[in-house]
């Protein structure tokens, strides 16, 4: 049977989990909420992935991790975009520039970032396919996927309680009322600095997501760190009217009637 | 004849439908299940999966109904249709299992988003010796001061009632002022 579905049923470490067991060759398509994820597999290990626009190519993978200056990246760009990836590979490692456990030291670490930006995927649907394998010209690594189950696994944890603490990202922030709190003199990461910029009642914590380009679970932390701290606080988003109920709470839009209304059950309870 | 209703929500076996069964005129309508988990059994035998339904007859024109929501999670489906048109909510938590207060903050942020509706929050079962105290809690529900934080004993009829009566002052103060 064709193994496809809902990551709502099944979720990413399952679905690692059953391709490591079952030792499976072939790329896993998951399509998430916005965008598309492609994680090739060899005989149940990670041999390759790809997600959405991102380039994958090696020059744009060894650009990301500082092994090729902005310089060299745009000269290959410029001046070798027709070599493939394998090629690409051997000049570096013949021209003395990289040696063949950097470029797959950071290949694996890039194919592992995108599957573990997965994780936090929680919508979307997957089929595996046995026949698509990775492009011919690209570099394949195996990673065995043992440890990728157990750090999704952990990741899926926190992501729940996350999901506890802050069930939803279309909610507000802003500053407590705290006297004598000075943000200058609390030690705060680059991260978290670029999020407390965007904190402002009319910025909802996904608006904030999407302009500081965290994933759902990035803010999450960060805005949980910053609640602990008792620095900020979830508020409704400013500007912005509440829901109305769909169902009427009130028959009459009369206020002195519903007032009445409350009143008369003031009085029907106590004297219940 | 004009129905309100109110909604009793909380993490799993704070008391809610204790509380709904306290003041209800009706045997309350529960859709009760027998626990399968045998975590959760250890903590109570049965459990509401969809919802409970109680009634306070006011007059011939005017019934109060009810409503408790289901307090496990994988029933939280339940609670948008539940908090639709409610009148205010009260959030019941046990005072006596700091394991589920992180819970029951969480259920009051998502029910605070469904509706802006007065609530107040109820800590039960606050007869018992290992209670929490109520300051205690606050802080680590992490309730503004000006929101109510009341001492509650589900299965006592007159605390019920006094929690019930809290919410409705909530209601019409929030009428009053939003009249000036």
């Amino acid at each position: 049977m064709a193994l496809r579905g809902n990551l709502r049923d099944f979720t990413i470490t399952q679905l690692l989990n059953l391709i490591n067991l079952a030792c499976k060759t072939g790329t896993l398509v998951v399509e998430g909420p916005s965008e598309t994820a492609k994680i090739s597999f060899k005989e149940g290990r990670l041999a390759y992935a790809e997600i959405g626009n991102e380039d994958g190519s090696l020059a744009a993978v060894l650009h990301r991790a500082k092994k090729l200056t902005s310089g060299q990246y745009k000269s290959i760009r410029q001046g070798a975009a027709h070599i493939s990836d394998k090629e690409l590979g051997l000049l570096l490692i013949n021209a003395g520039y990289l040696t063949q456990e950097d470029i797959l030291t950071n290949l694996q670490q890039h194919f592992t970032d995108i599957v573990q930006r997965l994780f936090t995927w929680v919508e979307g649907f997957f089929h595996f396919e046995n026949d698509i394998l990775p492009p011919d010209d690209r570099i394949t690594v195996r990673l065995d996927l043992e440890n990728l189950i157990i750090e999704g696994s952990r990741q899926l944890r926190e992501w729940e309680q996350l999901q506890d603490e802050i069930p939803s990202l279309d909610m507000a922030l802003k500053f407590t009322d705290r006297p004598g709190t000075n943000l200058r003199n609390i030690n705060l990461s680059v991260e978290e600095w670029r999020v407390v910029s965007y904190i402002n009642p009319r910025n909802t914590m996904r608006q904030i997501a999407n302009a500081t380009k965290m994933n759902d679970l990035e803010i999450r932390r960060i805005v949980y760190g910053l609640l602990q701290a008792g620095l900020v606080e979830v508020t409704r988003q400013a500007g912005v009217v509440p829901p109305t109920p769909s169902v009427r709470v009130f028959q009459t839009d009369n206020k002195e009637e519903q007032k009445s209304l409350v009143n008369r059950l003031i009085n029907r309870i106590r004297s219940l | 004849m004009q129905t309100v209703k109110m909604v009793v929500t909380g993490p799993f076996s704070a008391g809610k439908t204790e509380f709904i069964r306290s003041v209800s005129e009706i045997d309350v309508v529960s859709t009760e299940r027998k626990i399968s988990s045998s975590q959760e059994k250890a903590v109570k035998e049965a459990t509401t999966v969809a919802m409970d339904f109680g009634r306070i007859t006011v007059d011939d024109d005017l019934v109060l109904y009810l409503f408790g929501t289901p307090g496990q999670r994988r029933f939280d489906f339940m609670w948008e249709i539940l908090s639709e048109g409610m009148l205010g909510f009260i959030v019941m938590v046990d005072s006596t299992r700091p394991e589920t207060f992180r819970e029951a903050r969480s259920i009051l942020e998502t029910f605070r988003a469904y509706a802006p509706t007065p609530y107040v929050v109820a800590a039960n079962k606050q007869d018992l010796q290992d209670a929490w105290e109520i300051d205690d809690m606050r802080h680590a529900l992490r309730l503004d001061p000006k929101v109510k934080l009341l001492r509650c004993t589900a299965t006592n009829r007159d605390s019920v009632k006094s929690i019930l009566l809290e919410l409705l002052y909530s209601i019409l103060n929030e009428m009053e002022n939003g009249e000036k």
